[in-house]
């Protein structure tokens, strides 16, 4: 099972991307979803070291709902922002501290930050001790940190560090 | 078509159509770069994704079957704008460009 | 009904693309530049997916994922010269 099938969610991942790409649902077309699901990962085994660890589906599927609703609702701000006054902005570079450790969860609240209008990732710290992000406008860089440590990172490391 | 999903389909097109043009004004309108990227990487992918679901809404109602493959582009767009914003902020602090910000301290450069 | 909308729809972003060119020709920097080829990218795919809804056909998205992927693929690469001034390493 191990051997064959080393990494089942990405297996399942790639079927399902086959069959959109296809656009058509027929017992050929899962046939050979499944043989993707199947090989890909077999062949491509070296370019992914590390088993993926997902706990708590629950939380995950909170999670996803929680940046779909926060894109949607910070894009209307960021569209107030760009539409006002300029000068008035207050752009920040802001140093948020890091508790995640593994590669997929610190990836995935980058992506998640960059996401969500109105900030950005600038760059992860060679110690990835440390993320630097810029902010639109925060006048008030210590609630930015805030948001982002308990609104996605906690979160996160409920979903891919606890094993 | 029943005019309630004709209406939707519409909402959902000018949507799209007018994030895209506020990403591409905050290109165009905004002071320094790095405010500069938050437009078209925020707005532009949320304007595209609602101009692709309601592709994906039209083609499932108007031809046989469920049509789900702009769902795909969607998600490309929304996997791979973090990543290109970030690759090209992290250019923009190597070539040092002028920010209106205050600019961090380097004291991790690789 | 739709097919106004979509007009407008296709002005609106014809404008969008308009404004990324003024972008891309002003500059003043490297990265503004490849930023504005970016967003003419992915306002290209929202004018593809527009014109596949007026022609009622849906070929057109075969190109908008086609675009999709170049458009991510050359910007990371040009994002990564700037960087590294060496695109493989």
């Amino acid at each position: 099972m191990k051997r064959w099938l080393p990494h089942p969610i990405l297996s399942l991942v790639l079927a399902l991307v086959w069959l959109l790409l296809v656009n058509e649902l027929s017992i050929g077309q899962l046939v050979l979803g499944a043989l993707l699901g199947l090989l890909l990962p077999l062949f491509t085994r070296r370019f992914w070291p590390d088993p993926l660890c997902i706990r708590r589906p629950a939380t995950l599927a909170r999670f996803v709902g929680l940046v779909l609703h926060d894109i949607i609702v910070a894009n209307f701000q960021v569209a107030r922002l760009i539409l006002g006054r300029p000068e008035a902005l207050q752009p920040a570079f802001i140093v948020v501290p890091l508790a995640l450790k593994t590669d997929i969860a610190i990836s995935l609240l980058a992506n998640t930050i960059c996401l969500t209008p109105g900030t950005l990732t600038a760059e992860l710290a060679a110690d990835r001790s440390h993320l630097l992000i810029h902010a639109l406008n925060a006048p008030d860089p210590a609630s930015v940190v805030d948001e982002i440590k308990t609104r996605y990172e906690a979160p996160l490391k409920e979903i891919f560090e606890s094993c | 078509m029943n005019p309630a999903t004709e209406l939707l389909l519409s909402a959902l097109i000018l949507l799209g159509a007018v994030f895209t043009l506020i990403g591409s004004i905050g290109l165009a309108r905004l002071r320094d770069f790095y405010t500069r990227l938050h437009g078209p990487t925020k707005a532009s992918t949320l304007g595209v994704g609602s101009l692709l679901i309601a592709s994906a809404l039209y083609f499932s109602l108007t031809e046989p079957g469920i049509s789900l493959h702009e769902v795909l582009v969607t998600l490309f767009l929304f996997i791979t704008a973090p990543v290109s914003a970030h690759l090209l902020a992290k250019a923009a602090l190597h070539l040092k460009l002028h920010s209106l910000a205050r600019r961090p301290e380097q004291n991790n450069e690789d | 009904m739709l097919n106004t909308v979509l007009v407008i729809a296709v002005a609106l972003v014809s404008l969008a693309l308009l404004l990324t060119l003024w972008r891309l020709f002003r500059g003043p920097s490297l990265p503004d530049r490849i930023l504005a080829l970016d967003t003419l990218y992915v306002n290209a795919i929202a004018l593809l997916v527009l014109f596949g809804l007026l022609q009622k056909q849906s070929v057109y998205f075969e190109a908008a994922l086609l675009i999709a992927m170049l458009g991510f693929v050359g910007t990371v690469a040009l994002a990564k010269y700037l960087t590294r001034g060496d695109i493989i390493e």
